[in-house]
């Protein structure tokens, strides 16, 4: 028997209970991410002069493995006295890793800005501190909604990764299952099948974010 | 990023790994670690071939197959980009013995990672056929030529100039994912990383010299594709692709 209902049906209430840790996990990481990006994106508009450390460690970021950085905030980060639970860890590595994406993606959103915005705030004196609350963000954030969206699906994709510092979320949960009972086929499926459901739910989402944004802002 | 700003990055990268290997609390991890990246990179580019077959293959499949083709190519695109990479290569490791198909976990890993980079790989395909002039097709029509000797001939070689900044995105990814394949077993850089740390407990020294070595990487890679970039735009009329 290569499918075993009964096995199957057993197990999806512990997969469930996992599946609240890596949809925690998600949002959390993502919170982080689209904060830290947005920080990340209007330091290099605020001091162009410095901005290229900022440039250097985004492109570090980007251009390393994510399961690589999940042990360097897990092994190393306790040497400098910084010590953190699986989870916590886990979490910030996903935040850190794509707050440098989202950072691109907000810079794109204010690279889209017509210079002639900026003069006009500046003609109606206003302060850059307003000026980017009342008149930057709202026109550079909406657009790229789409593509931040696309990055939490890739975030929400990468959580099994964290099955590798053992964080009880959804894979190491089905990887347990299947070392105690030498029936992989079941758990793993499952979490397949979870994975590629809510990407084909998120996925239509973000089709119809994008339309009714396409509707209201851009003319 | 220019590509001066990231042959500088490589250059110093190295410096630094180098500066870094003269010490003795690093120098001892070098050589187990660049046996590691040797299998990275192994992988990363059986994987690379792979993916461009796969992704070719699909978007073709999907744009001008019949409709069991289509409906295959549609298949593998979502189930691909719909589910996680580490989650189909435990799929490909774990679970296909038991249908009967047992395999060593470097096919699995090269075959795993091209398929998934691949399904990315197939929109990127589609984008760039897509993307070449309307006036090309006409013109091969114009000349009676069968739809196999346009997509050979005509359309293919502009598709690939427009292909190759997002297949060299598309590299990166799989380079970076590459480091999945330690959990199953195989011996790549990040699984000597994770070995080594169990057995000395340096973490600083182990993890600062893999990821100086990884950014050296994809560095190398970026660069790759940079070059190739500008030396397939040769000769073409500007802003074709814009």
């Amino acid at each position: 028997m290569i499918w075993d209902w009964a096995y199957a049906f057993e197990i999806i209430p512990q997969l469930a209970w996992a599946a609240v840790v890596t949809i925690e996990a998600t949002f959390i990481g993502f919170l982080i991410a689209a904060t830290l990006g947005l920080v990340l994106a209007l330091l290099r508009i605020a001091f162009p002069r410095t901005a290229w450390p900022i440039s250097m460690a985004v492109e570090l970021i980007r251009s390393t493995p994510l399961l690589i950085q999940i042990f360097f905030i897990y092994f190393v980060f306790p040497s400098f006295g910084i010590v953190l639970d699986a989870l916590t860890a886990g979490i910030l590595a996903l935040g850190i890793h794509y707050a440098a994406y989202c950072s691109e993606v907000y810079r794109a959103g204010f690279d889209n800005i017509h210079r002639g915005q900026w003069e006009a705030a500046i003609a109606l004196n206003l302060g850059s501190w307003t000026t980017f609350r009342d008149v930057i963000i709202p026109q550079a954030i909406p657009p790229v909604i789409p593509a931040l969206g696309n990055y939490l699906v890739a975030l929400f994709k990468e959580t099994p990764l964290l099955s590798a510092i053992a964080v009880l979320e959804l894979m190491q949960t089905a990887k347990i299952m299947g070392s105690e009972t030498f029936r992989y086929t079941e758990p793993i499926t499952l979490v397949g099948l979870f994975f590629l459901a809510m990407s084909l739910i998120s996925a239509a989402l973000i089709r119809s974010v994008e339309k009714a944004i396409k509707r209201r802002f851009i003319r | 990023m220019g590509i001066r700003t990231l042959v500088a990055m490589l250059l110093v990268t190295i410096l630094v790994t180098g500066l870094l290997a003269t010490r003795e609390t690093y120098s001892v991890f070098v050589p187990g670690l660049l046996e590691g990246a040797v299998l990275t990179l192994q992988i990363a580019i059986l994987g690379c071939m792979l993916a461009l077959v796969a992704a070719v293959l699909a978007a073709l499949g999907k744009m001008y197959g019949p409709t069991p083709v289509r409906w295959l190519a549609n298949t593998y695109i979502e189930i691909f980009r719909g589910t996680s990479a580490l989650v189909q290569l435990f799929w490909l490791f774990f679970v296909l013995p038991q249908f009967g198909l047992r395999l060593e976990a470097f096919p699995v890993a090269v075959i795993g990672l091209g398929l998934n980079v691949g399904a990315y790989g197939a929109e990127v395909v589609r984008g760039a056929i897509t993307a070449v002039a309307r006036g090309q097709w006409e013109a091969a029509i114009a000349l009676n030529m069968s739809r196999s000797q346009m997509l050979r001939r005509i359309i293919l070689p502009q598709a690939f100039i427009a292909m190759i900044p997002p297949w060299g995105n598309l590299f990166i990814e799989l380079l970076k994912s590459t480091a999945l394949v330690s959990l199953i077993t195989l011996n790549d850089l990040a699984f000597k990383a994770q070995q080594l740390n169990q057995t000395t407990m340096k973490t600083i020294p182990i993890f600062t010299l893999v990821l100086l070595m990884y950014l050296a990487m994809s560095l190398a890679f970026t660069i790759g594709m940079r070059l190739l970039e500008r030396r397939a735009a040769r000769g073409l009329a500007r802003g074709r692709f814009a």
